[in-house]
């Protein structure tokens, strides 16, 4: 069954490959092609296929809305938001003022997600005028306010007069760096939700629901006067100006909806992974979100939600699928890790070639 | 009258935010020491001019890219790599056959690092220019990705496809990749050992020629009959002289500045040779066109010169002597933590180089110098005010990386803000009509 | 014949079929300073970028004819070729780093160095930079156009008269340099700058350096030249020696057309004595095209064209009320002040423009015909939407009809109101952008060289359509062009700029000395006393 799943993939593309080309992009055929191989790989190595589905829809889900974050920063034409970790911190933080608070539960996670998107809103507003004031570096300088705020939230973590023994070390002050959450009861809430099986297949139907939900959100939002006007300012400023479009407003609001989505996308995240990092837990986890969106298919300056749904099922599947590879081919090494080392950076540094018109 | 003042007002702070990061480190130092009393006057010493000698290096590498108009070049850590490249090498080669004494193998590893850094430099070179415009963005892209690279060559291309002893100690157990610290061996010191001297004697020494050659070149402006400010000199004789008598004074006393660690002069004439390198470099018609390039890509293109080929060779040199940079690091250090050793120092090396005031347009060699100091000043000292102030050493730990990225990000963050504040169209001035209203 | 420094031999070329330059035969002599005049795309640029070797002759087919330099047949295949044969050219746009002395700049790529023990190994780029020896070169260069300046001082900061000096110094400076260009030298000068620079110019051609000389300012040229080369079409009009001809001569042969097209069927119009638009002391900074001071009053339904040569101005005004570039001044629509420096003020108010950068500000190129066609009037007029309250739904069904009405109307050729707009023809572009601004339902139409860079046929069909709006449906209308004959053959009255202000208004009969004289800032009606008649 799965073999002729994977055989299906590969002539599908060998077969339009061709014509296809120029419309879906060398490297996400590329990728595409390599995780082809690895799948069929896996079924020659007798990989159990159902288990390595189960995982590649849960890192599919996970990782979703996190990359979906890209898409508003790139539209509005500041590039991909390096600066992830600044909406990934609003997340934490209120991750850890719910558990601080008792709740638990569906509650906690409700109460979260609200405060997440309060502080994302106030964060990204901050962030947005950052960005409008450093026009034309905004890639670079979005990637060290990142390191900063991260660097910053150590010390708060540190030294923040949080009193919860879920979070706490056994002596002294300051937080754990990791935190569980099956102590709250958030452990796997989403995913859980109306969770199925169907050939030996978990499928985390609540998660996947809430990201193809936010999926159709900033596709709408898209075709909306404000959404059509941000796209407008991203991909021709003088142009949208002249027709008396704000763009730095515009700037700002996407940005904002980006950093939200980071909170939301780091909830999303931690429920499925059953605990969540501080410290430096999300100083690079911008990359892997901006090397998914581009391995979709997005450039520096134009990204959809198609590429988001695509280019995270790829790139999460190709180094899920390649983990237990490389372990049974190489025991007890961290290949796949490497192999995300390359492909993310890779592909990055593969954009940012196609960036048009710097250089004075 | 009025608009004089604001004038002066705006060109203050101006001049503020222009050297904010700088201001505020001096600020941290201070404010460091007053705080920790109980923190020893030699421990300090010996950990900043350790840090000194193992850094300088590396910071110095940064300077000919920031001419060339490449601004911060993070991948100073592929040329870091390089040189570990190097050192492993040599060290699995001298161990098996070569059997060369200490010297000979760290000659050997910067002959060896010069290729292997030239090649990858050469292939970062071009990479920057395609992506002009984002070359600091791609320099740290490029870092990561060669991080990458380099593990998969040692942990999987040694011992699959590059056949190995399984044996040898730096070789892991079971026959694939190269392990995680590997012995210096005979490496470690190699170049600090050659000749070393104490801390004050050292003082005492350069404090005597400096003021050898202040005298002289006052005297010699004055046969000239250039006008020179006597009372500069008189302050510069004086200070000097003040600190070979203290000098003596400790060698004669055998203070606590005694236990200071040792001078390596050896790796202190390097570094001091890689400054006058860079300085004289820029004499030169090369150096002439990393300026020409650097300050304006068009106008030196338009003038016939080859900008393209120009930023690779800054590229270049920049990777070659990052590379050696890294080789003087870990003999320093005695172990090479093969996988861990380089992926700081892009970050930390641009940061020691902001603080000493240089811009992502502008650095030099001074600043390097007082920026590695400054920077790793507040590197010893944040641990300590973390412990004096909150009781809390491990805060201090946090508190530096945050500077760290924080200065990176404040420097680039000002000089995009100005870049782009100067390139605004503004109307020009209202004319005369309204000054006779 | 000796005395011939250089010859352009039947010179003519082509860009994709259009011919730019045609059968060209010019003598330039030693110690002679030549004039070359012409209207912008008279050929002037494509001649000298010839001379130069530039890329964008190459690749685009090269050209027809030959060069002689000294009598010698010559290919010159680049700009750094033309260097080394000793023509030397004098930017418009100066080609100077600020952050350096004015030595390092004249030097620049051309350093004298002496070799020293590292560069005898590792080559000539490590020699040791003589700045003694460059600095007295640069003294000489300087004291050769009589500037007291220290070589020293750093460019930046310099009044731009001394820039454009140090580019000649510059120039002067390369060892046997024959021949200088000059393109429009005096543009950015002040008066006593112009007479230091055109004395310059004498002192250099009297030590034997041939000099061509591009410019509009007619006094200049009579004052300086030797010789006159007018180019009209990518014809060369005549040559002849400066003293044998006046301005108005010059001028006339200028502008002069074989075919004027008639502004016809003007009875049907009526143009009101309401005033629609009236502009007071507008001043903009476009970068190039500056305005300074420029009053204009517009009639409801009228056509009026706005002309002069290139970076007098002229596109600033229609920039400037748009709000596209920094303004101030009064401006009043309707009866109303409009705010400046607004454009959704402006859009509001109910002017539409159709920009003269078409691919920069007037279009989406990577979006589809229908969104450009709407842009505009969902966002400032709200139309083409669903508002569902909480949001504003774009319309698609709506957008979908009205495009494709306007691709009827217009006459757009396209696959689809889906096609992108980058794929279109430059005519068909065009047509989008007046689409747009027509779906604005403009009450004024401001219009920026809406010919430039589209074939002959469409060019009609976009000046019949502008003619056919302001007729049919009294649509008034300020057009900004470049050419002349395309404002003399739709419009109502003429306003001619000139550095940065109305240099005077022409009916579109007037004469083409008229309009040649005004155009150069020389009219024969004003006699400011600047420059020697």
């Amino acid at each position: 069954m799965s073999v002729k799943i994977a055989k299906k993939n590969n002539g599908v593309k060998r077969g339009l490959a061709a014509s296809i080309i120029d419309k879906i992009g060398l490297p996400t055929l590329i990728i595409a092609a390599f995780f082809a191989a690895v799948m069929i790989t896996a079924v020659v190595l007798k990989q159990s296929i159902p288990v390595l589905i189960s995982d590649i829809l849960r890192r599919f889900g996970m990782n979703g809305v996190l990359v979906l974050a890209m898409v508003p920063a790139i539209r509005s034409g500041t590039g991909p938001n390096f600066a992830l970790p600044v909406g990934i911190i609003c997340g934490l933080l209120a991750w850890t003022i719910g558990i601080e608070m008792g709740l638990t539960g569906i509650k906690l996670v409700l109460v979260v997600a609200l405060m997440a998107t309060v502080f994302a809103v106030i964060a990204g507003y901050l962030y947005g005028r950052l960005l409008n004031a450093v026009k034309g570096a905004e890639m670079a300088i979005a990637t060290y306010t990142g390191f900063s705020i991260v660097g910053f939230m150590a010390l708060v973590w540190l030294i923040a007069p949080f009193k919860s023994k879920q979070m706490g070390w056994m002596m002294g002050s300051g937080l754990r760096e990791t935190i569980k959450l099956e102590g709250v009861g958030a452990a796997q809430i989403f995913n859980k939700f109306l969770s199925f099986e169907v050939l030996g297949i978990t499928v985390p139907t609540g998660m996947l629901l809430i990201f193809f939900a936010f999926c159709l959100l900033i596709w709408l939002f898209f075709r909306t006067k404000t959404g059509i006007a941000i796209t407008a300012g991203g991909n021709n400023p003088e142009f949208a100006a002249a027709s008396g479009i704000n763009i730095d407003r515009n700037r700002i609001i996407a940005n904002i909806i980006s950093t939200v989505l980071g909170a939301l996308g780091i909830i999303i995240y931690s429920q499925s992974y059953g605990y969540f990092q501080l410290y430096s837990g999300p100083l690079m986890m911008a990359f892997p979100a901006v090397a998914g969106v581009l391995i979709g298919g997005a450039t520096a300056s134009k990204a959809n939600v198609s590429h988001v749904i695509i280019g995270t099922f790829l790139f999460q599947g190709l180094l899920t699928a390649s983990a237990p590879l490389a372990n049974q081919l190489f025991e007890g090494s961290d290949l796949s890790e490497i192999l995300r080392m390359v492909l993310q950076n890779g592909i990055i540094l593969y954009a940012l070639t196609q960036v048009k018109g710097g250089g004075k | 009258m009025k608009k004089a003042k604001g004038l002066l007002a705006r060109f203050n702070t101006s001049y503020l935010i222009d050297n904010i990061v700088p201001i505020i480190f001096i600020g941290f130092t201070l404010a460091g020491f007053i705080v920790a009393k109980g923190l020893p006057i030699n421990f300090f010493l010996s950990e900043l001019t350790s840090r000194f000698y193992r850094n300088a290096f590396l910071v110095l590498s940064l300077l000919i890219p920031v001419v060339a108009g490449l601004g911060l070049n993070f991948g100073i850590v592929i040329g870091a790599m390089s040189g570990q490249l190097a050192i492993l090498i040599v060290r699995y080669l001298s161990i098996d056959y070569l059997h060369l004494s200490g010297t000979w193998e760290l000659i050997l590893c910067f002959a060896l690092a010069l290729p292997i850094a030239a090649f990858v430099g050469f292939l970062t070179g071009r990479l920057f220019n395609k992506t002009r415009g984002q070359e600091m963005i791609a320099s740290l892209i490029a870092g990561f990705f060669a991080n990458g690279v380099y593990q998969f060559l040692l942990l999987f291309v040694v011992g699959v496809i590059i056949p190995v002893r399984a044996t040898h100690p730096i070789i892991k157990p079971d026959g694939v990749g190269v392990r995680m610290t590997v012995d210096m061996g005979g490496l470690h010191y190699a170049l600090d050992r050659i000749f070393r001297v104490p801390f004050m004697w050292a003082v005492l020494v350069v404090s005597l020629l400096v003021l050898a050659l202040v005298v002289v070149m006052y005297l010699v402006r004055r046969k000239r009959g250039q006008q020179g400010s006597l009372v500069s000199f008189i302050i510069k004789v004086a200070l000097l002289a003040g600190l070979a008598c203290f000098s003596l004074y400790s060698i004669a006393t055998n203070s606590r500045l005694m236990y200071v660690r040792q001078v390596p002069v050896v790796t202190v004439i390097l570094i001091a040779l890689l400054c006058v390198f860079n300085e004289l470099i820029m004499k030169t018609k090369l150096g002439q066109d990393f300026r020409s390039v650097g300050q304006s890509q068009h106008i030196a293109a338009a003038n016939g010169i080859n900008v393209d080929r120009t930023r690779v060779i800054a590229v270049v040199i920049s990777t070659v002597l990052a590379a050696w940079g890294q080789i003087a690091y870990v003999q320093d250090m005695g172990t090479l933590n093969v996988y861990g050793a380089h992926s700081q120092i892009g970050m930390f090396s641009v940061a020691a180089l902001l603080v000493g005031g240089a811009s992502v347009r502008k650095a030099t060699v001074p600043q390097a110098l007082i920026g590695t100091l400054l920077f790793h000043s507040m590197f010893i000292m944040s641990p300590e005010i973390g412990k004096a102030v909150f009781g809390n050493a491990l805060l201090g730990e946090y508190f530096r990386t945050f500077m760290a990225y924080g200065v990176i990000g404040l420097a680039l963050g000002i000089y995009a803000w100005n870049a782009n504040r100067k390139s605004r169209i503004t109307l020009d001035p209202e004319p005369v009509k309204e000054a006779n209203s | 014949m000796s005395d011939i420094l250089l010859s352009f031999r039947n010179i003519a070329k082509e860009f994709s079929g259009n011919r730019v330059l045609n059968n060209i035969n010019l003598d330039i002599k030693k110690g002679e300073i030549h004039a070359l005049i012409g209207e912008n795309g008279a050929g002037k640029s494509t001649l000298m970028n010839i001379l130069f070797g530039m890329p964008v002759i190459h690749t685009t087919g090269g050209f027809e004819g030959s060069i002689e330099i000294e009598g010698e047949k010559v290919q010159i295949t680049s700009p750094h070729e033309a260097m080394a044969r000793g023509i030397g050219m004098v930017h418009q746009e100066f080609m100077l780093i600020p952050g350096y002395t004015i030595t390092e700049n004249i030097k620049i790529n051309r350093e004298l160095t002496n070799p020293n023990p590292i560069s005898r190994i590792f080559g000539k780029q490590l020699e040791t930079l003589d700045m003694k020896r460059m600095n007295a070169d640069a003294r000489k260069a300087l004291d050769i156009m009589g500037m007291d300046i220290e070589e020293y001082t750093m460019v930046e900061g310099l009044p731009v008269g001394h820039m454009q000096f140090i580019e000649i110094a510059r120039e002067i400076d390369k060892s046997g340099v024959k021949l200088l260009v000059f393109d429009e030298p005096t543009a950015v000068l002040t008066e006593s700058e112009t007479q230091n620079l055109l004395s310059v110019l004498e002192k250099l051609a009297a030590t034997g350096i041939g000099i061509i000389f591009i410019s509009h300012r007619l006094d200049e040229v009579m004052q300086v030249s030797h010789r006159v080369t007018i180019l009209r079409d990518g014809e060369l009009v005549v040559t002849k020696p400066t003293e044998d001809t006046n301005k108005h001569e010059i001028a006339e042969l200028m502008v002069g057309r074989k075919v004027i097209m008639e502004r016809s069927g003007s009875d049907k119009r009526k143009i009101s004595d309401d005033i629609i638009l009236s502009i007071r002391n507008l001043e903009v900074k476009m970068p190039g095209e500056e305005v300074k001071g420029f009053n204009l009053e517009v009639r409801k339904g009228e056509i009026v064209g706005i002309g002069g040569l290139a970076g007098q101005g002229k596109l600033g005004v229609a920039n400037g009320i748009m709000g596209i570039f920094p303004a101030r001044g009064e401006v009043i629509f309707e009866g109303r002040p409009l705010e400046l420096n607004n454009p959704k003020g402006a859009l509001a108010a109910g002017l539409a423009f159709v920009s003269e950068d078409r691919k920069g500000v007037g279009l989406l190129l990577d979006d589809s015909i229908e969104l450009n066609t709407v842009f505009t009037s969902m966002q400032i007029h709200n139309q083409f939407l669903i508002n569902l309250g909480f949001a504003k739904f774009m319309n698609a069904r709506r957008i979908r009809r009205h495009t494709q009405a306007m691709i009827n109307d217009l006459d757009i050729r396209c696959t689809s109101s889906k096609q992108k707009v980058g794929s279109l023809s430059g005519g068909n572009q065009q047509k989008v952008c007046l689409a747009r601004a027509l779906t604005q339902n403009p009450k004024l139409l401001l219009v920026s060289e809406p010919t430039r860079g589209i074939d002959v046929g469409a060019k009609k069909l976009v000046l019949d359509l502008l003619k056919k709006l302001n007729e049919e449906q009294g649509l008034t209308i300020v057009m900004t062009s470049s050419e002349l004959a395309e404002l003399r053959s739709i419009c109502d009255r003429i306003v001619i700029v000139c550095e940065g202000k109305v240099e005077g208004i022409l009916p579109p009969d007037a004469s083409n000395t008229e309009f040649g004289l005004m155009m150069s800032g020389s009219r024969a009606g004003s006699q400011q006393g600047d420059g020697i008649a």
